[in-house]
């Protein structure tokens, strides 16, 4: 099968973040970055189902110069290739406005069998994109993916997350759009021959003409939803922060759990 | 009616979702700040009764969409339904219960019609009539406000609420049922693509941690499975459960059926400790009506401190075993 994934890079889970001054984004200077967790697992999903397919992965990313260590880690884990939508003309969209440029370059890659994506991004957090690609490509979609049966007959079998402990097994014609749980599969490591042959493989910088796209379709011209401001949000339950070394703290806390809240 | 506002309900077995109502009442409130009519809209197969459960609420009418391709639930005829309701009516903005099904298949639907979508909204506005909705990006450590940019023209908006964002208790109830309103869509040419093969909820042998007075739950900070030993330790010192965030159990360094939040075990134990827990979304609304929260946490912004009666910024590996230390030393002496 000849699957793409598109991963996207995002702050590291820990960052400590700071609004950016024009008070709309982050600040980045000194963030480490990663990818997107549930994109993690889609790569893993999608390098197994090559593997086990005699097909292979292509990663697509839309983002700036720095995202190229996220693609770069992809290409160690496995990826064959990747796609690189780098140009100023895509920073600073929404879903609506990253997924027309995600399906515009599924399809100017052509022959494509299945795309996956991690269910949601750990920064924006839409859990729209992949769905809004598989809408713009025509294709059929499947979310909360836990388990891929390989292929039969144009069809692929998914395990999907339901509500409330539920789970269901479905199937779908191919080419088709899948977004994934995190914990699908344990994601593998980068080995070193990994790292050293990932810099040989080829990374396509993509702009916006070379899709046939109007670069009003798409990045903060395209975007349909505008984020007027970011901000710390005001605290509305107030922590009583217990403060001193971990021994005095401790202690203060056993304390206050004992005679305050009686829960000890 | 066009020009109105939507609210979308789920339903479960025939039944509208609790959320369903959730949504009603956000609809209603945005309603009355635009003043705009509101209206409901029922969509699955056989289910004149749902809609009349959601027409008791003051609504100027439910919307009635039955058709047998409805059920069981898959995207493409829901997606189909609603883009040819939409076009029909018109209505202004359609709100939906952030669920994992409107997930599924309401992008679909945003993508279908070229329509903005605002998903997985906490709050919102209305300033000099423009909506302005707050989401909480970045695992919930930032606030955003955002809006439609082509507000002002023509055209449907969608937006989907967080469970717990809005009250099902606010949804007023009408003085006289609503009238339901028959839908006429035909989804006859619709090709069938997902097949739906097997439903089923996971056999497990579940450990009921809905039953313990005390969870003592470990999350990503703890940062390799080895390490657990000190956070059990701290459990078994206060005879309570052992639980666990997502990413501790998506790495199986504890077994799924110790994960809490909205997709594991939903727990109100008289005491809970977060220890290496940020405190994303999907966790909080697990475990937030919890009598004493505790949380330790070496990043003093971690959204757990927002929901917590105690907390401790520091490192983990020093204050745990401290903490087990006293606790023991505590009850020993009780």
């Amino acid at each position: 099968m000849n699957i793409v994934v598109c991963i996207k890079q995002v702050p590291e889970r820990d960052a400590r973040l700071k609004v950016a001054s024009d008070g709309r984004s982050i600040d980045e200077a000194g963030i480490a970055t990663e990818i997107n967790e549930s994109d993690q697992y889609a790569l893993e999903a999608g390098l197994r189902l090559a593997e086990k397919t005699d097909g292979e992965v292509v990663v697509l990313l839309l983002g700036p110069d720095r995202a190229e260590e996220s693609i770069r880690r992809a290409l160690a884990m496995g990826a064959a290739r990747a796609i690189h939508l780098n140009d100023a003309a895509f920073a600073g969209g929404d879903a609506t406005a990253t997924a027309r440029a995600l399906a515009a370059a599924v399809e100017n890659e052509g022959g494509v069998d299945l795309v996956l994506t991690g269910l949601q991004s750990d920064d924006a957090g839409w859990s729209q994109t992949g769905v809004l690609v598989a809408e713009r490509l025509g294709w059929p979609s499947a979310t909360l993916i836990m388990e891929i049966e390989s292929p039969e007959g144009g069809r692929i079998k998914v395990k999907r997350e339901l509500e409330g402990g539920w789970f269901q097994w479905i199937t779908l014609p191919t080419p088709a759009v899948l977004t994934i749980q995190s914990g699908i599969y344990p994601v593998r490591y980068a080995t070193l021959k990994g790292i050293m042959g990932a810099k040989k493989k080829e990374i396509r910088k993509v702009s916006p003409s070379d899709l046939g796209l109007d670069a009003s379709a798409v990045g903060e011209a395209g975007r349909r939803v505008e984020v007027r401001r970011l901000y710390v949000p005001e605290k509305t339950a107030e922590a009583e922060m217990i403060e001193g070394d971990a021994e005095t703290a401790a202690a203060t806390l056993v304390d206050k759990l004992q005679k305050k809240a009686k829960v000890l | 009616m066009a020009g109105a506002i939507w609210a979308v309900a789920q339903l479960e077995d025939g039944r509208p979702k609790g959320v369903s109502f959730e949504t009603v009442a956000a609809a209603q409130k945005l309603g009355e700040a635009l003043g705009k009519p509101v209206e409901a809209v029922v969509m699955g197969s056989g289910a004149r009764s749902a809609a009349e459960a959601v027409a008791a609420k003051e609504l100027e009418a439910v919307r009635l969409i039955d058709d047998p391709k409805l059920d069981p639930y898959t995207p493409d005829p829901y997606a189909a339904a609603m883009t040819r309701a939409v076009e029909a009516e018109s209505p202004d903005y359609v709100l939906f219960p952030h669920t994992y099904q409107v997930r599924d298949w309401v992008p679909r639907l945003a993508a279908a019609l070229d329509a903005g979508f605002v998903s997985d909204v906490v709050a919102f506005r209305v300033e000099e009539g423009t909506p302005v909705f707050v989401r909480q990006p970045y695992q919930g450590k930032l606030n955003a406000d955002c809006v439609f940019a082509d507000e002002g023209s023509d055209g449907v908006r969608f937006v989907s609420l967080q469970a717990g964002a809005y009250l099902a208790s606010d949804a007023a109830a009408g003085d006289a049922a609503a009238e339901i309103v028959e839908q006429e869509i035909d989804l006859g040419d619709l090709e069938t693509r997902t097949e739906v093969v097997d439903t089923f909820q996971e056999v497990v042998d579940k450990v009921d941690l809905s039953r313990a007075d005390v969870i003592v739950a470990v999350g990503r900070g703890i940062g390799k499975e080895e390490r657990l030993d000190i956070v059990r330790e701290l459990a078994d010192a206060l005879g309570g459960q052992l639980a666990a965030s997502r990413p501790v159990c998506d790495n199986e360094w504890l077994p799924m059926d110790r994960q809490i939040g909205s997709s594991g075990q939903t727990v109100a134990p008289k005491l809970y400790l977060a220890v290496g827990i940020s405190g994303a979304i999907q966790h909080l609304v697990g475990m937030k009506n919890s009598g004493t929260i505790v949380a330790i946490n070496k990043d003093p912004n971690a959204p757990i401190f927002a929901v917590s009666d105690y907390g401790i910024v520091g490192d983990l590996f020093e204050v745990v075993p401290a903490l087990t230390q006293k606790v023991k030393e505590a009850r020993g002496a009780a």
